[in-house]
């Protein structure tokens, strides 16, 4: 007699295995890409997270993930304007990367499909931990991507756009950048599309020493996609990130960051706003290792929630034993327009190092009214005023960034959301 | 222009009385200077005329060029002349100050059908304006009033009430916080607003102010009443021989 111990599969599930079995024969990869992506597809039919997984406890990704639609080899995307005016912009249109890429100095670009066909993109497909569900996902069905590498010294006075745009379907791609020795550079990652797709996306970001990036996710998914992100990042030695993380679309979105400062004098700054209406979910969720002694970061979360969406703040700072002088701070602010809107906060700091400062908060508020007043008694109607605090309280986050085309480009960003959804 | 009708206003959270069957008319190019004691009901008189939500008018009348305001709200009040220059305002962070002056001028000119300002026109005028206030333009690159000194907030005010063009206006304690040089900066820029079709009210807690905006009348606000009005002089005779007098009178 058989004891079924692995509940029956869910219609998601079965899509995925299906769906490899089928898109077997045209995934490129050497042999040990191919062995990874096995592991990885193994990994996926032991079944998707649940909420006893305990990173996933907000996100039950069995329960959300309803359903799984088919590739769409022959969907259309097109490359869109960049975030930034003047950005160089790299396309991947329904997954597939561009041959024709802008030819910058001090820039070297490859494929991603080439780096899986020849193996040498293998070491970065390896899993973070048991419950790295998207690497998975990601793993086992990516095709193409790019791998970009920043020369030691090269300063880019205009930002790279990695434009990731999805035409429905499903689309699976990884987006690699080394950015070398003190080099400085601003990398857009842009995550949108036009179909209801599912999206897998991995960047990784290896930072040599004293390296300077800002690192920009403009995630803007219609709200009939799901988009399953993850960002990677390696800091060394004094080197420099500053991640700022924009969520304003999506029906069901997980972004996950993953940063670990390995070197001494390795700084971290972490700016998000979840912008969330309508009947979605939106998770961010963190894990930052302080592996080093004499690092520092910063993480501060803006939501503004309307509707009947649902938002996830995880943010888990490891500080390990011998990383003395850490300075870690995190704050999540909410701003709860609606009475079925929701916000999730989970500050976790482990903390291991006895010579450490690390802080957290979080607070839930709504519109002050008495800013309000303020507004409304210089003839702004309540709507307009309102409309002007929402943008405020995120606005602020994306000013700290302190460059005027990228501030005003967020803010353009931020715009076309309120026009949509105020 | 103004005309206050026996008023009675409380507190909507606790339902205290704050003012207690106020009279007070204010004609056009007048300006009223209204004094008191603390806690006579002043600021608070000053937030009911804008709107503020937390006062309930539970009897009388607020008629403005004969129109009741009470049913408004703060931004139609404000579109149709009314202006209230806060004795604390507020610090919006996030809110730049640009940015909120031309919102603020393009939606009361909307509201009076008017086309928006085009943009170099808008500049010219708040240039004009910061230039009589002695205001310096990298401080309205701030957002509001973030970071602005006491003086620094009340020129704003002004600088707002200059470019508002509003025809009621309420001072509230706009002397609070100025020093010297500073209170003739603000009082010439009230004093430049001064016209035939405007109405001024200032609330204020000394006479000083009162020296260099020289009011029309002078009315002296007590538990919530009008207790005594006068000419100009009756400033003088409260700052020689303080409120003792008057409100023994009243009582």
């Amino acid at each position: 007699m058989n004891i079924h111990t692995t509940p029956q599969r869910t219609p998601a599930e079965t899509a995925l295995i299906d769906a490899f079995s089928d898109r077997l024969s045209l995934l490129p990869g050497d042999g040990t890409v191919m062995l990874k992506r096995d592991d990885a597809i193994e990994a996926i039919k032991s079944g998707l997270p649940t909420r006893r997984i305990e990173s996933w406890h907000y996100t039950d990704l069995r329960r959300l993930l309803t359903s799984v639609p088919d590739f769409d080899p022959a969907a259309v995307a097109k490359a869109i304007a960049p975030v930034v005016e003047g950005s160089a912009v790299l396309p991947v249109l329904n997954g597939v990367s561009s041959t024709k890429v802008p030819d910058i100095e001090g820039i070297a670009v490859q494929r991603l499909s080439e780096k899986l066909t020849d193996g040498s993109a293998a070491p970065g497909l390896d899993a973070y931990g048991a419950d790295d569900a998207i690497g998975a996902l990601n793993t086992a069905f990516v095709a193409d991507g790019y791998f970009v590498d920043i020369a030691d010294g090269t300063e880019l006075d205009k930002p790279i756009e990695l434009q990731n745009l999805q035409a429905g379907g499903q689309t699976h791609v990884r987006l690699s950048v080394r950015v070398g020795a003190g080099a400085k550079a601003v990398i857009v990652e842009r995550q949108a599309g036009e179909g209801a797709a599912l999206v897998s996306s991995v960047s990784q970001l290896l930072l040599e020493e004293g390296a300077d990036v800002t690192w920009l996710i403009v995630q803007e998914q219609p709200d009939t996609a799901t988009h399953l992100a993850q960002f990677k990042a390696h800091l060394g030695k004094d080197a420099k990130l500053t991640l700022f993380v924009m969520n304003a679309g999506g029906k069901l979105v997980r972004q996950e960051v993953v940063v670990r400062t390995t070197g001494e004098g390795a700084d971290f700054t972490l700016r998000g706003i979840n912008l969330l209406a309508g009947d979605t979910h939106t998770d961010v969720t963190m894990v930052l290792d302080h592996a080093v002694p004499h690092t520092a970061s910063t993480e501060v979360i803006r939501n503004v929630v309307t509707g009947r969406a649902r938002g996830i703040f995880q943010g888990r700072i490891n500080v390990h034993q011998y990383a003395q002088k850490t300075n870690a701070k995190m704050a999540c602010n909410t701003l709860l327009l609606s009475d079925d809107g929701e916000f999730s906060t989970k500050p976790e700091l482990e903390i291991f190092a006895d010579d450490v400062v690390c802080g957290h908060g979080a607070t839930v508020t709504e519109i002050d009214h008495s800013h309000l007043f303020y507004l409304m008694a210089r003839g702004i109607d309540e709507k307009t005023a309102r409309g002007l605090l929402v943008k405020a309280f995120v606005a602020e986050v994306i000013e700290e960034l302190d460059d005027e085309a990228i501030v005003e480009a967020l803010e353009t960003r931020l715009d076309g959301w309120f026009a949509a959804h105020g | 222009m103004l005309e206050i009708r026996n008023l009675h206003a409380r507190i909507v959270d606790d339902g205290t009385e704050i003012i207690r069957g106020l009279n007070l008319t204010v004609k056009a190019g007048e300006v009223a200077a209204i004094m008191g004691p603390n806690g006579s009901g002043k600021s608070t008189l000053s937030y009911i005329l804008a709107g503020r939500e937390d006062y309930e008018v539970t009897e009388g009348d607020i008629l403005y060029n004969g129109q009741s305001i009470l049913e408004m709200d703060p931004a139609e009040r404000a579109t149709s002349g009314i202006f209230l220059a806060f004795q604390y305002p507020m610090e919006i962070p996030g809110v730049a100050t640009m940015e909120f002056l031309k919102v603020a001028v393009n939606e009361q000119r909307k509201a009076r059908g008017e086309e928006p300002l085009k943009i170099p026109e808008f500049l010219k005028r708040v240039k004009d304006a910061a230039a009589l206030l002695d205001m310096d333009m990298a401080m309205l690159k701030r957002p509001l009033n973030v970071g602005f000194s006491g003086g620094e907030k009340k020129r704003a005010e002004i600088l707002q009430m200059k470019l508002l063009e509003p025809k009621l206006c309420v001072l509230d304690e706009t002397d609070s916080g100025l020093d010297i040089d500073a209170l003739k900066i603000v009082s010439e820029g009230v004093n430049a607003l001064r016209a035939p079709d405007r109405a001024i009210v200032i609330i204020t807690h000394y006479q000083r102010l009162l020296q260099y905006i020289v009011p029309d009348s002078v009315h002296v606000l007590y538990r919530g009443q009008v207790v005594k009005s006068g000419d100009k002089s009756l400033a003088l005779d409260l700052e020689a021989n303080g409120y003792a007098g008057v409100i023994g009178q009243a009582a």
